[in-house]
């Protein structure tokens, strides 16, 4: 989706505020959002991808007022109802239907350090796949405008480049975000020139490397 | 019906995202869709365990044993498992080393993908419009906005973070540095220079 997300090469954003001694959380409500997210995802109803795409939903007038957790909350909240995890009505009544059975959470204070310390919950998929491309191959990124999600960013579109990485095979998003399976693929880092991205005002010797799917890519 | 409604309407959606988010807790708690002692520790887990602190010793290590520092452009994320540190949003992680020539600098255009194992959750101006949307065609300006200034002589590469993978900058070692222990050097490594909005700078009372 062409949305406000997609925001590389933008040029009115403003300035950069920096905060010295900048607190992890600003307020404890953001840490219980932060905490409700990982807890959630302990359940399985939705992916990494769909948590994203979540939050390219939210209209871009609200995507820009909100500030970082409020989004998490916004998604979570939409992405609860969903899944079926929670009613509507529930939400509004702040209250379990009448007669709901009592679920047992799936993440629990004990495995928290192991889920937080050396026990990613993103593995790589067990698959096959063919590798279209290799490393040093000049490839093209394909210009394409899915209206779902997508995380081949608008300002690569059309434009040449070097494959500098592999990185192996990796769930392919623009699936993964709508449930429609994994489509393991290999995944490569290619490097742009920024006098590509950019044009002839751009440094000669400046790039950007993006992390590209096999489909995302053709030769060039 | 109406009046049903009515009622609902002014007991939830609290525009107030710390009101909401006290329902929406009590909501999950009652309903066991969450456990609350397991919120109490992730929140416990990166307020305090988990940080830059991490990223900084990795850096020292590369820095004091050229061995380790092999192994950990080679496969960054058994070289940073080595010193215990791994989980979510580390588990495909990618070194890039910063030289006299090249300056490396991350960022996530789409999101706010980050590090968190080594580096803890991102800043605010990491995950903010300004940061994400001029990293990328202006990184010369953003680093001079960081207080740094390039020589057109030395190539900038920005990486996008448009995937799983996960990426730190190893940045370069000060010079005055020779005589510090790993512990030292540690200490001396921030967060931007991580992220690669900065260098480190040389330790107080030195020059560089």
């Amino acid at each position: 989706m062409n949305g406000i997300h997609d925001m590389g090469g933008m040029q009115d954003m403003g300035q950069i505020q920096r905060e010295e001694n900048e607190p992890v959380f600003h307020q404890p409500w953001e840490g219980r959002v932060f905490a409700m997210n990982r807890a959630l995802v302990a359940w399985r109803k939705w992916n990494i991808d769909a948590g994203r795409y979540g939050i390219e939903l939210l209209p871009p007038a609200d995507y820009l007022r909100m500030s970082y957790y409020e989004k998490w909350l916004t998604r979570n909240l939409d992405l609860l109802v969903k899944s079926g995890l929670v009613t509507q009505e529930e939400i509004e009544s702040g209250e379990p239907a009448p007669g709901s059975q009592r679920a047992i959470p799936p993440l629990t204070a004990a495995s928290v350090p192991a889920m937080a310390g050396l026990r990613g919950n993103f593995m790589r998929p067990d698959a096959e796949a063919t590798a279209r491309f290799e490393l040093g191959q000049q490839v093209r990124a394909r210009n394409i405008n899915p209206v779902g999600h997508t995380r081949l960013p608008r300002y690569a579109r059309g434009k040449k480049g070097l494959v500098v990485r592999c990185h192996g095979i990796f769930v392919f998003p623009d699936t993964n975000a709508h449930f429609l399976g994994e489509q393991p693929q290999h995944l490569y880092s290619v490097r742009f020139a920024a006098r590509e991205l950019w044009g002839e005002d751009a440094s000669p010797r400046d790039s950007v490397n993006i992390d590209m799917w096999d489909s995302y890519l053709d030769h060039a | 019906m109406s009046a049903h409604d009515h009622h609902h309407d002014h007991q939830v959606v609290p525009s107030d995202p710390a009101l909401r988010t006290k329902a929406l807790e009590s909501l999950l708690v009652e309903k066991g869709l969450v456990d609350r002692a397991a919120l109490d520790a992730l929140v416990d887990a990166y307020e305090n365990k988990i940080g830059p602190r991490n990223g900084a010793r990795v850096v020292a290590r590369a820095w004091v044993d050229p061995a380790y520092k092999e192994r950990l452009l080679d496969n960054a994320s058994a070289a940073i498992a080595e010193l215990g540190y791994g989980g979510a949003q580390g588990e495909h992680m990618v070194v890039l080393e910063n030289t006299p020539s090249v300056h490396n600098l991350v960022v996530c255009t789409l999101c706010s993908c980050y590090p968190w194992p080594i580096l803890g959750l991102p800043p605010v101006w990491y995950k903010s419009a300004p940061y994400r949307s001029r990293s990328v065609i202006d990184p010369r300006g953003v680093l001079r906005e960081f207080g740094l200034e390039l020589s057109q002589d030395v190539e900038v590469r920005v990486s996008d973070s448009t995937a799983e993978v996960r990426y730190l900058v190893l940045p370069e070692r000060p010079a005055g540095t020779e005589n510090m222990t790993e512990e030292e050097l540690a200490a001396l490594v921030t967060r931007d220079s991580m992220i690669g909005v900065a260098k480190v700078p040389p330790p107080r009372g030195g020059r560089a």
